[in-house]
This record gives C-alpha cells, structure tokens and sequence, in this order.
C-alpha cells in the first residue's frame, strides 16, 4: 500500500472537520457569546465584553436558586456513580457464569436501556402516588436515573469481561489465592480503568438527566431542571453564562475521570 | 456436580440482587402501574381505580393522535436517515483512513464527549444560530441570498430535527465504529487484490459487516426520537407536537389515565419497531 493518500480521504477528513464543527460550534458560541456587554442580548453582535452575566450568576435573587439545584445534582451524581460502579461490577461477575434466567436479566437490562424516558418519569410519580410516598431528588430521582445510568454500565461490565484473560486468576488459585484475594489482587486492578468509566457515565448521565428527574425530583429542583426552568423565563445571556459554567464543569469531570483512567491503565500496563 | 453448579447460579442471582431489587422497583413496577392506571377512570382533579377501557377507545379514535404519530414517525425517519449518513461516514473514516491508533481513539472520544455534556445546553446554544438575528440568516442576508430573515429556521420542524441529529449522531457513531474496528483488513486487501474497487469494497464488505453496528445505533436513535418530548417542545417553540410531548401535556393537566394509555401505546410501538430491528441483530454477541 502506498503511502500517498487517495482523494477519498481528504474529503472524509474535510466531512469529519465540518461535522465535529457542527457539533462544538453551538457550544463555541454560546461561550463566546456569555461574555456579552451589560447591554448586550441574545445573538451577536457582542455589545462589548465584561463578566457582567457571569457576576450576575452568583447574586441572590437574580436568577432561581442554581446553587442549591447545582448541590443536589452535585451530591446525586455522586451517589448515582458510586451505586453504578458497585451494582454494575457485581452484575457484571455474575454473567462471567452462565445460569439459568441470565437471558431475562440480560432482556430486563436491556429495556432499561431503551425504554422512552417519559414512562419511567410517569410510572415512578404513579407508583410513589399509590404508594403514598413522597417523590423526592434523592430517592425517586435517584431510582429513576438508575435505571439509564445502570444499563450502561453493566453493558461496559460486559465488554471489559468478554475479553478478560482468565488466565490470570487461575494462576492466581494455583498459587494459593482464595477468592477473595483473587478479586481484591487480581481481576479489580486489571478493571479499575473500566471502572473508572463506568463511573464517569454514572456521573455525567446523572448531572445532565433531565427527562427521568422531571416528574420525580419533587420539589427541589436538580441543575438540568432548574436550566430548563430558566429557558422560559429568563432572556438574557446570563442563561448562556450559565450553560458555559456547567459544560467547563463537565469537561473539568471528564477530563479528570480520562487522567485517572490513562493513569491506572498505565501502572496495570507497567505490572504486567 | 448438579448442587455445585445450583450454588454457582445462587451466587449469580445474589450478585444481581441489587440490580434486581433496583430495576424491579424503578423500571417493571412502574410500567406495571402505569398499564393498570390506563384503565383506571379519573375526574378533573384526581383519578381513581376502575376497569375501562375509554382511555384507550378516546386515544385510538380521536384525529389528533393519528396526525401526531404520523408527525413522530416522520421526525423518526427523518433523524434516523440523517444520523446514518453521517454516522457511518464518520465512523468509515475513523476506522479505515486514520492509521495510528493514537488518532483514532483521539478523534473518537472528540466525537463523544459532547455525550457526556448537558442536553438542554446544547439545545439552548441553537439560539444564536438559527434566531431572527442570528449568525445563520446574518450571513444568508449578507451573502445576498435572502432579504429578510427565515423566520422557519428556529422554533420549527427544521430545529427540531436539527438538534436531534446533534444530539444523537454519536449513538450511532459509537456501535458503527465499534463493529468497523473489527472487520479484518486482510478482508479489505484481499479484494483490493482481487480488483474491487473503493465503491465495491464499501458496498460488498463493510456494510454487511458494519450491520449489527447500524442497527445498535438504529434502535437507540430510533427509540431516542419516539420517546423524546423536551427537544420537540423546547426547538419547536412548543408549536410542533409528538407523542411524547401528548403524554407530557396530559401529566401536565393530571389527566394521568389518559397519559398512562398513550404511554403504553407509545411502549407497544416502540418495542414492535425494535423487535423487528432486532430480527436483523444478536445484541449480546456484539458486546
């Protein structure tokens, strides 16, 4: 194969520029446009520049209460990364042995996955109505996410335990280990960086879930909630302030989790 | 041997008990009370237990829901359609023109991110595109090629469509590539050889193999879209309608028998499209 490249690939790569264009130019531009003049409005042309809308967001009372929202999704988002990790690692041995009904389970998984949003939005505020519970963010909201966030990770469980060598665990017994020793010294350093990705899809779906949260939240609001909120009443740039401040958060998260996951992938990588 | 291998699948269930208890709690209860709450009656304020079958008899015979599946299964298509071509062309460049590795996985999470950000930001930085004064019709009108504003480019069916399509090409981006990373090339040389042109190889080889990739991605589009209700509301400006935003509308009004009968309707329909995307796939051994 020569090394020239055919003109089929200098149009791809011009298809790929535009469309990773497409899909980070909304979000260029709303942080561009988050830097408007005091006087300035929705659209361009930018009426000078200041921190004006960004000073704005951390006055009380000038717009709801996004720092106590920005709390909740805070708090549930961990809540919901340490329950995917644990559950979806569990899950996740429990189909490296065939048994009988794994097929149901895997189905069950699997229409948690797909299931409209909306359904379960209705049905857990049906349920929680007939039982006479109260909805509330951290135990309604936090099942409801659950069910998106679940299914995730047990499908990355799945994929990191197809391809695992079981190799190294049958040394590991042959030289005496228990199984204990050979789950805590043995299988969870050689996942721990597909862990760490579980749980970075355990935090981000829940800090951005909106349509699971909507009829289950109760009545505080978590962040994407309290966004949406905003979106029919406020009508200046301090939204696009707003939406620049939590996807920075959001890149800082991934950024953090993908550190973390190249940092532990190297160390196995050195062990090995 | 037979007691060993029942405490071997013992050990299984009480690994999936969690999962078991969450999902049966958060996910096959709640779709069990919203198909008994469809037959269930209600008043203007409140709805209580009954067996009847008006909500659905209502839902199934009024114009409305027709038009309203119709204007569903047509932002369907049209999505689905528009994230296929474009995910798959991404996904065929990554998988086959970029060589190093390195530049793959490096391209590959740039076109992911984005999933791990928050949808309504992404929807509310439309605005200053497609708005009256916004960038898309300032340099239309600069360009000469318009004289007033498109009034049609935000809160519309164009909007709509346009911010699915941001939203979830990458869920077909994601299974497409994964499935293309597996195709051998030996296979791509060895045709190549044989005098297969670019056209033929893509058509003979990749596609048939990329398939189970599309039609992962597929379902997920296609289950996204029936289900959505907020993307609809929010880019249309609340002027366009599908059945999502029918049942939400119906939440909004506590009607929740009526809302229950359309979930589950919704429900029915989306499973039959998947069940019959699911003749053409073996999900569990893609993973």
């Amino acid at each position: 194969m020569s090394d020239r490249r055919p003109l089929s690939f200098y149009l791809l790569a011009l298809f790929f520029a535009v469309f990773v264009l497409f899909l980070y130019g909304p979000t260029i531009t709303i942080a561009i446009l988050s830097f408007q003049g005091p006087s300035g409005g929705l659209t361009f042309p930018m009426n000078g520049s200041s921190l004006h809308w960004f000073r704005n967001l951390f006055e009380q009372q000038a717009v709801g209460d996004i720092w106590g929202s920005f709390r909740r999704s805070l708090a549930l988002g961990l809540i919901v990364m340490t329950v995917t990790v644990v559950v979806s690692l569990m899950g996740g041995m429990a189909f490296r042995r065939r048994f009988h009904g794994s097929s149901l389970v895997f189905y069950l998984i699997i229409t948690s996955l797909i299931i409209p949003s909306i359904l379960i939005s209705l049905g857990v505020g049906i349920l929680f109505n007939v039982l006479d519970l109260e909805v509330h963010w951290a135990s309604s909201g936090l099942g409801s996410q659950l069910t998106w966030t679940l299914p995730f990770g047990l499908l990355i469980m799945f994929a990191v335990f197809n391809r695992f060598d079981s190799r190294f665990e049958e040394a590991a017994r042959d030289l005496g280990a228990s199984n204990w020793q050979v789950i805590r010294h043995v299988v969870l350093p050689l996942i721990a960086p597909s862990l760490i990705g579980v749980g970075l899809f355990g935090f981000t779906l829940s800090y951005d879930e909106f349509a699971r949260t909507l009829l289950t939240a109760g009545s505080y609001n978590t962040l994407p909630l309290e966004i949406y909120g905003m979106t029919t009443s406020v009508t200046t740039p301090v939204l696009y302030a707003l939406g620049t401040l939590t996807t920075v958060f959001s890149f800082l998260i991934i950024g953090l989790f993908l550190g973390i996951f190249l940092w532990l992938r190297r160390r196995t990588h050195r062990a090995a | 041997m037979i007691s060993e291998r029942l405490r071997l699948s013992g050990i299984s269930w009480l690994q999936l008990s969690p999962i078991l208890m969450i999902l049966g709690f958060f996910l096959v209860l709640p779709i069990l009370a919203i198909v008994t709450v469809s037959f269930w009656s209600s008043t203007e304020y409140s709805y209580f237990p009954d067996f009847q079958f008006e909500n659905y008899q209502y839902l199934l015979t009024s114009s409305v829901t027709w038009s309203v599946y119709l204007k569903t299964f047509m932002f369907t298509a049209i999505t689905w359609f528009c994230t296929l071509v474009i995910g798959f062309t991404v996904a065929y460049f990554l998988a086959f023109h970029v060589r190093s590795l390195y530049t793959q996985i490096g391209l590959f999470l740039l076109c992911t991110i984005p999933f791990w950000t928050s949808n309504i930001i992404r929807m509310i930085s439309w605005i200053p595109f497609l708005g009256r004064n916004g960038i898309a019709n300032s340099a239309l009108m600069d360009m000469g090629m318009i004289d007033q504003p498109l009034e049609w480019l935000l809160f519309s069916d164009f909007a709509v469509i346009l911010a699915f399509v941001h939203l979830f090409t990458l869920f077909m981006i994601v299974p497409i590539f994964n499935t293309m990373m597996r195709i051998d090339h030996s296979l791509v040389e060895a045709a190549r050889d044989a005098g297969a042109s670019g056209l033929q190889i893509l058509t003979n080889i990749i596609i048939p193999l990329s398939k189970p990739g599309i039609m992962i991605g597929s379902i997920f589009v296609v289950t996204l879209v029936m289900g959505d209700f907020i993307t609809v509301r929010f880019m249309s400006g609340g002027q366009s309608a599908s059945v999502g935003r029918l049942i939400s509308n119906e939440i909004g009004l506590l009607q929740y028998p009526a809302a229950s009968a359309s979930a589950v309707v919704l429900l029915a329909t989306v499973l039959l499209m998947i069940a019959i995307m699911l003749r053409f796939v073996d999900i569990r051994k893609e993973l």
